[in-house]
């Protein structure tokens, strides 16, 4: 006990040793905060959710916080729903038709346009279709038409795809131009400004069946969401960067345990038995050496399975009869020699006595440094793995994040948020431990003491 | 036997000149490191086969490159012509069925693995399903052996570049030891840490995203230059971010590991002892911290070019190069079988050519393979 105060004393003169352990236990801390308040399974349907989950939020929209470092803050969006909001909507029953008017009147701030306005309607009916026909009245009093159309049980009127109502805009697309004041000329589109005020959008609605009903839900989409922003497929991207924490470190502890363990036993029982035990894993090391490791994992992945516990265990079976052999296998030669091994011996202890009692307890203080510096390097292998298509095809993590960044054009169209926010807690990860790791081995290490 | 134990043994090295007997020895190190290392390779290409085939997949290619065969035979049969299609595939079918039989795909697994071996060895990997390679062939060979020297330019290149600059920084370092610098490398030694695509996406985003002033990925200029020397121009700027991200991953470390070697060495008791009897510093380094180093920084370089190869997929991907390793991914997307069959052999034929290459410089540094001691084993 006092040993390991000693060592943390040790380790702490380090700053670096420091402050990535403070990095590490957040790290873990968080992780065990991410599984319980965000389970599971959760966590996984909302990430695979489609549309209908994920259609309130804006397409790759920047996170929030962007708007700190903007001298004219981006809009963000807003929605309302005239089912949550009864004082929105009106009904009238006449001459066997139902008229249905729906007000949703909203003050736009910004001067900057929204990225997308639609309307999802909901109708409950039995053979008759509801009609409606769509209106926007501007702060200076004009009411631009939209459109008027028949809806089914669901139907969803995205502004800006309109192509007709473009048309009347002369070529601006419609979620433009509706917050465009047309008397002013502007000499390029992109020096168009919307006019802040009170809007009005309404609904008419005209359902021909006594006890139909019509909803209609309004989201003007705006540019910013969250504290990470979201996707191409609206999804907010703080699900992944929140659960990717607990997957790479669940990653990234096991394999580096897995290899470095056995690696450890390996070396012992070669160096303990010596002769040709000792030959046979000495070959298969050098062996192990020319096998071309991440293409094997394609292999593997391609042809067999990509969960992550299949690319675990490759990663391991892969790794332990790596370079790491050799080096424990010069200091198990040293401490074969020693004079209390050779009493053991004398007593009579087995050799897996000898080997489990004598041998491997000596090497733990080596053995912990490359332990934790094998763990970053883990965690970025789960993230390579991902970038070539290899990630596990459920798990939301850090670098499924930046695959889909990078593949999606995040950084040729200046997404940046999107695949600089999963890097920069990969790297924030990674370091941590090699900084811990590079501490510990200079410690441990008596060749670096000093140095 | 008896009479030649009563003999005392010859001391045969010693009566040599020395200079023939280190070539002798670097000649013999050297056989006795190719034929171990033919015998590894052939050991991990049959490993590679056994795990490709787990799934039967190197059954399919054969099968393929069979059905294919058969299929052009029958089609280019003159005499077949007036056969109906129904004849035709029966034809086919059965044609496939013999030839099987004659390579012997109805046989136990064990037996065709090492026909399975014999064309890996041989390079003779098939044919590709989708891939083509820019002459219009479906052949893996060529598609292969035409993508493999975009790769080795590319980490050949940047590897040999960051082995002497870093050797040479380390050398200076070790000279300041405690200087600014010097806790600089220290501190950022763990940069290692993050594998060099990562630090690719970084550049990218700096200096072709934001800067714009230099190429996102990609090998040359679209359209190619046809001038030789436009080409080479071209290729260069297209290098510099690949070779910046593999630097700022190995940089640093490479500094830190090789700087460290220097200083213990140059605490030992012959360099104090040099230093005494007034030797200019630069010739203590040289002959005294340098040379008794190199054969460790040689290892070290090693194992770090064995990571950069075996990373070359995803960094190949991420910069857009029309490597090798791209081919990997592609193929992988893909599902071309073959290719990634291909691919994997190349790179474990690569990866072997390395550690050899390497043997053989270490040979050429290492006094103890020159001048022979039990070291020669190593």
């Amino acid at each position: 006990m006092n040993s390991i105060r000693k060592f943390f004393i040790e380790l702490f003169q380090y700053p670096s040793a420091a402050i990535g352990m403070i990095f590490i236990i957040g790290l873990i801390i968080f992780s065990i905060y991410v599984v319980i308040a965000l389970p599971y399974n959760e966590a996984i349907s909302l990430w695979r959710g489609d549309e209908n989950t994920w259609y309130k939020t804006p397409r790759t929209a920047q996170p929030k916080w962007v708007n700190w470092f903007r001298q004219e803050d981006l809009p963000e969006t807003f929605s309302f729903n005239s089912a949550d909001q009864q004082d929105t909507k009106t009904e009238e029953f006449s001459n066997g038709t139902n008229k249905i008017l729906i007000s949703f009147p909203f003050e736009y701030n910004s001067e900057l346009f929204p990225q997308e306005v639609s309307l999802y309607f909901k109708s409950q009916y039995t053979a008759k279709q509801p009609f409606v026909n769509v209106k926007l009245i501007t702060p200076d009093g004009r009411t631009i038409n939209l459109n008027s159309f028949s809806i089914g049980r669901t139907y969803t009127y995205r502004l800006s795809q309109d192509q007709k109502l473009q048309r009347k805009f002369f070529g601006i697309s419609p979620e433009k131009g509706i917050f465009v004041d047309p008397t002013v000329n502007a000499d390029s589109l992109e020096l168009l400004k919307a006019v802040p005020g009170t809007y009005e959008l309404i609904v008419e609605g005209v359902a021909f069946e006594e006890g139909s009903s019509l909803d209609a839900e309004l989201i003007v989409y705006g540019h910013v969401y969250g504290w990470a922003g979201t996707d191409h497929r609206r999804r907010d991207i703080s699900i992944a960067l929140m659960w990717g924490a607990p997957v790479a470190l669940t990653f990234g502890l096991l394999s580096a345990l897995g290899t470095t363990i056995t690696t450890m036993i390996i070396a012992a029982v070669g160096t303990w038995y010596g002769g040709w035990i000792d030959e046979v894993i000495q070959r298969i090391t050098e062996v192990n050496l020319i096998l071309p490791f991440l293409s094997i994992l394609i292999m593997i992945g391609t042809f067999y399975s990509k969960s992550l516990w299949v690319m675990l265990i490759a990663v391991i079976a892969l790794s332990i009869f790596g370079g790491a052999i050799k080096g424990f296998r010069a200091i198990f030669l040293q401490i074969k020699e020693a004079p209390y091994v050779e009493a053991a011996r004398a007593y009579g202890a087995s050799n897996w006595r000898i080997i489990m009692q004598y041998l491997v307890p000596r090497i733990v203080p080596l053995l912990i440094p490359q332990l934790v510096i094998l763990i970053p390097a883990n965690v970025f292998l789960e993230a390579s793995l991902n970038i070539i298509n290899l990630g596990d095809p459920v798990l939301p993590t850090w670098g499924k994040l930046i695959q889909n960044g990078v593949g999606n054009g995040a950084l040729t169209q200046g997404y940046y948020y999107w695949v600089l926010e999963p890097a920069f807690v990969l790297l924030l990860t990674g370091l941590s431990f090699a900084m811990v790791g590079f501490s510990m081995d200079r410690i441990f290490n008596p060749r670096l003491r000093g140095v | 036997m008896a009479e030649s134990t009563l003999q005392p043994p010859i001391p045969i090295v010693v009566k040599k000149k020395p200079s023939e007997s280190a070539v002798w020895r670097v000649t013999k190190y050297m056989t006795v490191r190719l034929i171990t290392m033919a015998f590894t390779v052939v050991v991990g290409l049959y490993l590679t086969i056994l795990i490709a085939n787990m799934g039967g997949y190197v059954d399919e290619i054969r099968r393929g490159e069979i059905r294919e065969n058969v299929q052009q035979q029958v089609m280019n049969d003159r005499s077949l012509k007036g056969l109906t299609n129904e004849q035709r595939t029966q034809l086919i079918v059965d044609r496939i069925a013999v030839e099987e039989k004659r390579l012997g795909l109805d046989r136990p697994f064990v037996l065709r693995s090492f026909a399975f071996l014999k064309d890996a060895v041989t390079l003779n990997l098939g044919f590709a399903e989708f891939i083509n390679a820019d002459n219009g062939s479906r052949q893996v060979k060529i598609i292969v052996l035409e993508r493999l020297p975009s790769t080795l330019v590319l980490f050949g290149t940047s590897n040999i570049i960051l082995f002497f600059v870093t050797l040479y920084l380390a050398l200076t370092l070790s000279r300041n030891y405690g200087s600014w610098w010097d806790r600089f490398i220290v501190a950022t030694s763990p940069m290692s840490a993050a594998p060099s695509w990562f630090y690719g996406i970084f550049v990218i985003v700096i200096f072709a995203a934001f800067l714009k002033i230099l190429p996102f990925g990609g090998m040359v200029s679209a359209p190619p230059p046809d001038n030789k020397i436009e080409y080479g121009l071209s290729m260069l700027k297209h290098m510099i971010l690949p070779t910046l991200a593999i630097a700022l991953n190995q940089v640093t470390f490479a500094i830190y590991n090789n700087r460290t070697f220097f200083l213990i060495y140059s605490s030992e008791d012959y360099v104090e002892m040099a230093k005494a009897k007034g030797l200019p510093a630069r010739e203590v380094e040289r002959k005294y911290i340098l040379r008794p180093t190199l054969p460790t920084n040689i290892t070290n370089f090693a194992f770090l070019l064995i990571g950069v190869w075996g990373g070359a997929p995803i960094f190949e991907g991420v910069f857009n190069w029309p490597g090798l390793g791209r081919t990997t991914l592609i193929a992988a997307g893909l599902f071309d079988t073959p290719v990634i069959v291909g691919t994997t052999v190349i790179f474990a034929y690569l990866l072997a050519l390395t550690v050899f290459l390497l043997d053989f410089v270490y040979a050429l540094v290492d006094p103890r393979v020159k001048i022979g001691s039990e070291g020669t084993s190593q």
